[in-house]
């Protein structure tokens, strides 16, 4: 990608040049403080409603903090369910940026809306085929990620390092 | 307890906010983002630095995505202590089994009752 991005600027005439100045100038910019300061409190507030759950499983369930994550994780993407399906969480998407995609409600959304949207080519070869499309790449490269740190941790506890 | 409603919403929000100025500042998609952030959370369990999160933050922690790759350690780590080297294998869904599960019934779930908008 990289060496492609370099030929292709070696490649450009002048006038090709001068036109991406000219594009960069009036580009948008982002507004990065705007966005940010949106994400920070649309995330924070799903992981209050996800505070919330836990206390309620730790007090009706008998779940501890440690091992409360797991029954607070499958609530929030059955509430990402009920948002997706109702069309409410692009809208939160759409002004929470990050806010809505890093927490676990934006996992269960990609899987979830890949689901609704591919109903039509049927369950099998569409629900069932394209669920993990976009929430694919994260499960791959969480499990990749994590067979390697625990096995590096784990050889080394064997070999006496740690 | 109004202390860790209160620590939740800062570090899930501050979770976000690396996760939007990759967005914006380092110019990711969000397949990229979320990647980049199931990593760092393996890695951050791997070195022990993410359960102290946990025990501060509680769902600040657990429900950023973040929380996914540290779960995945963690129960690799835990088998690994009681079965060896193919408890990596065997443990690695055992912490985090919810989430996935979860996505998937709830997707299918959300497939069957609802129909495509636009």
């Amino acid at each position: 990608m990289r060496m492609e991005s370099k030929q292709k600027k070696q490649n450009t005439t002048l006038q090709q040049r001068n036109y991406q100045q000219l594009q960069q100038k009036h580009e948008i910019k982002r507004p990065v403080l705007k966005n940010c300061i949106k994400a920070f409190f649309v995330g924070g507030l799903i992981c209050f409603i996800g505070q919330a759950v836990s206390y309620f499983y730790i007090y009706f369930f008998n779940f501890t903090e440690q091992s409360v994550g797991n029954p607070t994780v499958a609530t929030m993407v059955f509430f990402s369910m009920l948002l997706t399906g109702f069309g409410v969480y692009d809208r939160i998407g759409q002004f929470g940026g990050a806010g809505s995609a890093v927490p676990v409600t934006g996992f269960g959304n990609a899987v979830i809306s890949a689901a609704i949207e591919h109903r039509t080519e049927g369950f099998v070869l569409g629900v069932g085929g394209n669920m993990f499309k976009l929430a694919g790449s994260v499960i791959l490269f969480g499990v990749f990620s994590a067979f390697v740190v625990a096995l590096v941790k784990t050889l080394l506890v064997i070999w006496g390092v740690l | 307890m109004l202390a860790m409603f209160f620590w939740s919403f800062v570090i899930g929000g501050l979770i976000c906010v690396i996760g939007q100025l990759l967005f914006d500042v380092a110019k990711l998609t969000p397949g990229h983002t979320l990647s980049l952030l199931v990593v760092t959370g393996a890695v951050l369990d791997g070195f022990g630095l993410y359960e102290p999160l946990v025990d501060f933050a509680g769902a600040g922690a657990t429900i950023p995505i973040t929380s996914f790759g540290n779960s995945l350690v963690h129960g690799a780590l835990q088998d690994a202590k009681a079965h060896g080297i193919i408890g990596v294998l065997t443990g690695m869904f055992q912490v985090t089994s919810s989430g996935i599960s979860a996505a998937i019934v709830f997707g299918f779930i959300g497939a069957l009752i609802f129909k495509p908008k636009g």
